[in-house]
C-alpha cells in the first residue's frame, strides 16, 4: 500500500520504535518564543540538563512585543519580565535569539520560512499551535505544550504516535477577489473545529498547486482551527523557487542534493487517506465568520444564521451564545455589519503578499473615517520589504496605522487590543471570545476583505467596490 | 508530575461545546513565567461576567471533576490551560471529544482527560445536576468512571496510562535512549539547516 507525504516524513524521522511504546521522533528544527518557554528552561535547570542541539533551535520575541516605540523598554512590567527571561535563557543555553530591533525578529512562523530554516521534509515544532504554518513547505510541523518544549530542548526528540490521514482536495480556479483565507475558512466551516482531530491534513488539487508559498502558509496555518495539529502541501517548483537563495537554504551541490530529495516528497498514487474532503474552488466566495469559533463562518453574501433553525442541540446552544456575545441579530445580512477596527497582520496573513493585496486596494483611497485600521507586518523583514515597495506610504495615506512587527492584535498580549464591545474585521486566525481584548468581537476575513471593509466601515467583499476592482485586479 | 491512580470527588457540569483555551485561561495570564498559580485566570471571563456560570454556583465550588461538552480545549497549545485547571482544583476533565494538543498536554501535566460517549456525558450531567454532592470516582487502574450505581468503562492508551499511574517524567524515559538519538543524528544529511551561526540575508 502506498504512503502519504505525511507518513513518509514521519517514517524518515523515527529514531526508535518498540511495541507498546510511542515512537521516538527526531525534530529537525525547534522554534522558541517568550510565552511558552520560560517554564521549560526552568525545568532544564532544575534537573541539571542542557540543550542538546542549540544549533537546531531558534528563538524570537513576538507575542508580547509592542508595535510602537519598539526600541524603548516594554512598558508593561509583566511582558518585559517575560521577554527578559527569554534573553537570559537563550544566553545561558547558547541559543540564537532575534530580539526586538533585530533584522530577523518577527512572528516565529514568519521568520522560519523567511530565513530558509523551514524546508521540505523536515520535522518542525514550536510551543505554538500555529506551527502548522510550516507544513506549506512539505514539512511535518506541529504545536506542542511547554512540557514538550522542555523535552525537545533536552533530547531533540518527541514521543509520538502516527496520526490519521486526511486529504482536502481543492480543484478548479479561484474567482477574482477570493483567496487562500477563504479556502481555509470554507474548509473549517465544512468539517468543523473538531473535524481534523487526530489527523494530519494534506491539501492538494489544482487550486492548491496554483497558490504562492504565502497563500499556502495561510492555509496550513489554520489547520489547527479545523482540529488538525498539522497540515501540509507537497513541495514543488514554487516551493524550491521560494527557498533558493535564502540565508539558510542549501547552496551549490547541497542544493541539488536537497532538491533531489524534496522531489520524492509526494503522496503515492495508491496512498490511502482515512478521510477525504473535496472543495470546488470556482464555487467559493469571500468567507467571513459570524460567531465565536472559526467554524462559524459563511459566504459574505449570506445572513447571520438563526439558531432556532439549527437541529443539533449542542450546535444550536453554541450559536445562541455566540450571537449573544457578538451582539448580532439572526437574519442580518453579513454585509450590513459595521466594524470599528480592521486588523491586517498575524502569522496567518502578515506576509508581504498579504500587505500587497491590501495596499493595492487602498492605493489612492481613504478608509472610512469611523474605522481604525492597524497594519502589522509579520516580521522586520516583511516590514523592510513593504517599505522598499512604498506600501507603508499607501497605508498611511489611506489613513491606516503602520506598525512594528509582532503578533499584536491577533491575541492582544501587547497593547494592541479591542475595547469591550468593539468589533473587528481581522485577518488573524481565531474569533474566540475576548481573544483580541476583553469583550472584543472578531470577524475573521481575508486581507482583501479587510481592506474593502476598511474603506466602507462594514463587512465588504472586494467585488463590491466597483471603483477599486479595476485597479486592484480583484 | 503527580501520579494518578484513582480520584473521587464531586463533578461540575459545563454544558458548553468548543470550550477553547482562551476561555480556559486568557492570554494576559500567559505572561507569567511560573508553572503554578494560574487559578485566578481559570474561566475568568465567564466567572466575572456570568453570575450563574456553573463554577459560580456554591454547590459546584469544590468540584474536582469537570464534565464538559464536545471539543474541549480547542485552540492554542498553551499548557497553562492544563495548569490552570489543576491549580483550580480539578484532577479530571470528562468530554466526548478533546482537542489534540490539550489532551496531549494533559498527559504531561498530570490532569486526566477521560473520553466518554456523548450519551454517557449527558447521563452524568443529569446525575450531577440532580445531586451536586454526588461522589464520582475516576479509576485509572480499572479504566472506569463510577457514580451512584453506574459504572462506565473508558479507553486510554496503555503507555499513557502506565506513565500517569507511575507519575513518570518523559524526559527521563527518553534519556535511556540517547544512544539511538546519537546514531540517528550521525546519518542526517549534512545539508539540513542549522540556526547557528546567523547568516546574512
Amino acid at each position: 500500500m502506498g504512503r502519504t507525504l505525511a507518513q513518509k516524513v514521519y517514517e524518515q524521522h523515527v529514531v526508535r520504535r518498540t511495541a507498546g511504546e510511542p515512537d521516538l521522533l527526531y525534530i529537525d528544527l525547534h522554534l522558541v518564543h517568550e510565552v511558552t518557554s520560560p517554564q521549560a528552561f526552568d525545568g532544564l535547570r532544575a534537573a541539571g540538563r542542557t540543550v542538546r542541539r542549540p544549533d537546531l533551535t531558534m528563538a524570537t520575541e513576538d507575542h508580547n512585543v509592542p508595535t510602537l516605540d519598539i526600541l524603548k523598554p516594554i512598558a508593561d512590567p509583566v511582558s518585559r519580565a517575560q521577554v527578559e527571561a527569554l534573553r537570559r535563557n537563550t544566553a545561558e543555553f547558547g541559543i540564537r535569539l532575534a530580539p526586538m530591533g533585530d533584522r530577523d525578529q518577527g512572528i516565529v512562523h514568519v521568520i522560519g520560512p523567511q530565513l530558509g530554516l523551514t524546508q521540505p521534509g523536515m520535522t518542525i515544532v514550536c510551543g505554538d499551535s500555529h506551527t502548522s504554518t510550516h507544513g506549506a513547505f512539505g514539512a511535518l510541523a506541529f504545536g506542542i505544550g511547554t512540557s514538550e518544549v522542555e523535552h525537545v530542548l533536552a533530547t531533540q526528540t518527541l514521543p509520538q504516535h502516527p496520526a490519521k490521514q486526511m486529504a482536502v482536495t481543492v480543484d478548479g480556479k479561484l474567482p477574482r477577489g477570493v483567496s487562500a483565507k477563504d479556502i481555509i475558512l470554507a474548509v473549517i466551516a465544512e468539517i468543523g473545529t473538531g473535524g481534523g482531530q487526530g489527523h494530519v491534513i494534506e491539501y492538494r488539487g489544482s487550486a492548491i498547486e496554483a497558490l504562492s508559498m504565502e497563500a499556502r502558509m495561510t492555509i496550513c496555518n489554520m489547520s489547527i482551527e479545523a482540529g488538525a495539529r498539522a497540515g501540509l502541501i507537497a513541495p514543488d517548483q514554487t516551493t524550491f523557487d521560494f527557498l533558493q537563495g535564502r540565508p539558510h537554504a542549501p547552496q551549490g551541490a547541497d542544493w541539488d542534493a536537497a532538491v533531489a530529495h524534496w522531489r520524492t516528497l509526494r503522496s503515492d498514487d495508491d496512498a490511502v487517506f482515512d478521510r477525504e474532503v473535496h472543495i470546488d474552488a470556482a464555487s467559493l466566495t469571500p468567507y467571513v465568520t459570524w460567531g465565536t469559533n472559526p467554524g462559524q463562518g459563511l459566504p459574505i453574501g449570506e445572513r447571520v444564521p438563526d439558531p432556532a433553525q439549527i437541529a443539533d442541540e449542542s450546535e444550536r446552544r453554541a450559536a445562541e451564545s455566540a450571537l449573544a456575545y457578538m451582539g448580532l441579530t439572526p437574519g442580518t445580512p453579513l454585509r450590513e455589519i459595521e466594524v470599528d477596527t480592521v486588523f491586517l497582520g498575524s502569522c496567518t496573513n502578515g506576509r508581504i503578499e498579504d500587505l500587497r493585496v491590501a495596499a493595492e486596494m487602498l492605493r489612492g483611497r481613504t478608509i472610512d473615517p469611523h474605522t481604525r485600521m492597524l497594519v502589522v507586518p509579520g516580521s522586520v523583514g516583511v516590514k523592510q520589504q513593504a517599505e522598499a515597495e512604498g506600501l507603508d506610504r499607501v497605508f498611511l495615506e489611506a489613513g491606516a496605522e503602520w506598525r512594528g512587527a509582532g503578533c499584536s492584535m491577533c491575541l492582544g498580549m501587547n497593547p494592541d487590543q479591542l475595547k469591550p464591545g468593539e468589533r473587528s474585521a481581522s485577518t488573524s486566525n481565531r474569533n474566540f471570545q475576548g481573544r483580541q481584548g476583553k469583550g472584543g468581537r472578531t470577524h475573521l476575513v481575508s486581507p482583501a476583505v479587510a481592506a474593502a471593509t476598511a474603506l466602507t466601515g462594514r463587512l465588504t467583499a472586494p467585488s463590491d467596490l466597483t471603483d477599486v476592482r479595476a485597479t486592484a485586479g480583484v | 508530575m503527580d501520579a494518578f491512580t484513582t480520584h473521587t470527588g464531586t463533578a461540575a457540569p459545563l454544558r458548553r461545546s468548543n470550550v477553547d483555551t482562551d476561555q480556559i485561561i486568557p492570554a494576559e495570564y500567559l505572561k507569567r513565567i511560573t508553572r503554578t498559580g494560574f487559578e485566578d485566570g481559570l474561566f475568568v471571563a465567564w466567572r466575572t461576567n456570568e453570575p450563574d456560570f456553573v463554577l459560580n454556583q456554591p454547590q459546584y465550588a469544590d468540584a474536582s471533576i469537570l464534565v464538559a461538552g464536545p471539543d474541549f480545549g480547542t485552540g492554542s497549545s498553551r499548557e497553562h490551560a492544563n495548569w490552570a485547571l489543576l491549580d483550580g482544583g480539578f484532577r479530571v476533565v470528562i468530554s466526548s471529544r478533546f482537542a489534540d494538543i490539550f489532551r496531549n498536554n494533559s498527559t504531561k501535566s498530570g490532569l486526566l482527560t477521560v473520553i466518554l460517549p456523548q450519551d454517557q456525558v449527558e447521563a452524568l450531567w443529569t446525575a450531577i445536576e440532580a445531586d451536586p454532592a454526588l461522589p464520582v470516582t475516576v479509576d485509572l487502574q480499572a479504566k472506569e468512571v463510577r457514580y451512584g450505581s453506574t459504572a462506565v468503562p473508558f479507553e486510554i492508551d496503555d503507555y499513557v496510562r502506565w506513565r500517569l499511574l507511575e507519575g513518570l517524567d518523559d524526559v527521563g524515559l527518553t534519556e535511556r535512549h540517547l544512544d539511538d538519538v546519537a546514531a540517528f543524528e550521525a546519518q542526517r544529511p549534512a545539508w539540513l539547516p542549522k540556526a547557528l551561526p546567523a547568516l546574512p540575508a
